[in-house]
């Protein structure tokens, strides 16, 4: 039996041991989560991951996520995995393809955030003077854009997804390796969120505050969640209210050049 | 016209953000913010109060005309009975 490969992904100082048999797939994972990579860390989660061949999966099928006697079931036309929080253990059966374990984290820090009034958001994020700012948006409304347009001085967490958790001292955004599609990686960063931006095209840049009440809608229409269970959903409204009345939002209406960088400060 | 009584649907989730309901259905994750009028009418939905009574408040604080406040409130109940969020208790 060949030895097991251990590949250790921290995102959002929650170390997630993914281990397989299969070199190639190790070898795929080490490549994608290569700035998450910390094999010293205690490790929050574990998962063993089986790969099977694409043809035991339904590769057109949703994905679809549900508890079931404390244990959570995720399964997607190329995986099904289950796991169980309390045991600290998952299993993975997938094709070789790096997409599947990225989509298992995503649910798993998705559910342990909503624990933690957190979130993982539909946005760009990156760093500038020591604060984190997020840039929301649907699909093609720059969210890439304004973070690969920023000046050298800022450093970019995520061009796709957003991770944000409440802490005693603030919310706090993360670096994900979770790309979109400049599909580079984010950095391994945290620093204390400064405001969100809800992107707009324009032919020249302006902001304008937000109310709270945009703000919240804003967060629920990009705020990630997989599970169908009303009482996470209702804990999301929550999260999303004390995140708005806590951190400054604002409508960013841009031009797609580096002078937009003036107004996010 | 006789009166009518309304109250919340169950199973929904609704915080006041900046003097504006937010309220979520958990069901279907559906979404929908209410203006200072439609919080107010939303607030007062005990399934106890009637809705002229509400009306009568809503004049009071908002300095309009009662007639069309009726009309406005008649509708904006029904689209919210319409999509689950209030109820019409029967009398």
């Amino acid at each position: 039996m060949p030895a097991a490969s251990r590949v250790v992904v921290d995102v959002g100082d929650v170390p997630v041991v993914l281990q397989t048999t299969d070199a190639p797939l190790a070898a795929l994972l080490e490549r994608r989560f290569r700035r998450f990579l910390k094999p010293s860390a205690t490790p929050a989660f574990q998962f063993d991951i089986t790969v099977v061949p694409a043809s035991s999966h339904n590769g057109d099928a949703d994905i679809e996520v549900h508890a079931e006697n404390g244990r959570w079931r995720l399964q997607r036309g190329d995986f099904s995995a289950s796991w169980d929080p309390d045991a600290r253990h998952g299993w993975i059966r997938q094709t070789r393809s790096p997409y599947a374990v990225d989509s298992v984290l995503r649910i798993v820090h998705t559910l342990l955030l909503s624990k933690e009034r957190g979130f993982l958001l539909h946005a760009s994020s990156a760093v500038r003077n020591g604060r984190a700012f997020l840039f929301a948006g649907p699909s093609g409304s720059g969210k890439t854009t304004i973070v690969r347009s920023a000046p050298a001085d800022v450093v970019v967490l995520t061009d796709e997804i957003s991770y944000v958790r409440a802490t005693p001292d603030g919310y706090v955004a993360f670096g994900t390796p979770f790309a979109g599609e400049w599909a580079e990686v984010g950095e391994p960063l945290a620093a204390p969120v400064g405001g969100l931006f809800r992107l707009a095209w324009a032919a020249d840049n302006s902001r304008e505050p937000l109310d709270p009440a945009t703000t919240v809608r804003t967060l629920m229409r990009n705020i990630l969640f997989f599970a169908n269970d009303p009482s996470l959903t209702k804990r999301l409204l929550d999260t999303a209210c004390d995140f708005a009345a806590a951190v400054p939002a604002f409508r960013l209406a841009f031009a797609p050049d580096e002078r937009v960088w003036d107004l996010i400060q | 016209m006789s009166d009518i009584f309304i109250t919340r649907a169950p199973k929904l989730a609704a915080r006041k953000v900046g003097g504006e309901m937010v309220i979520l259905n958990a069901e279907d994750s559906s979404l929908y913010v209410l203006n200072g009028v439609g919080t107010a009418i939303w607030e007062a939905a005990d399934g106890r109060t009637p809705l002229t009574a509400i009306v009568d408040s809503i004049c009071t604080e908002y300095d309009v005309d009662r007639e069309a406040a009726l009309r406005d409130a008649q509708e904006f109940i029904a689209d919210l009975v319409g999509h689950g969020v209030l109820r019409e208790v029967p009398l």
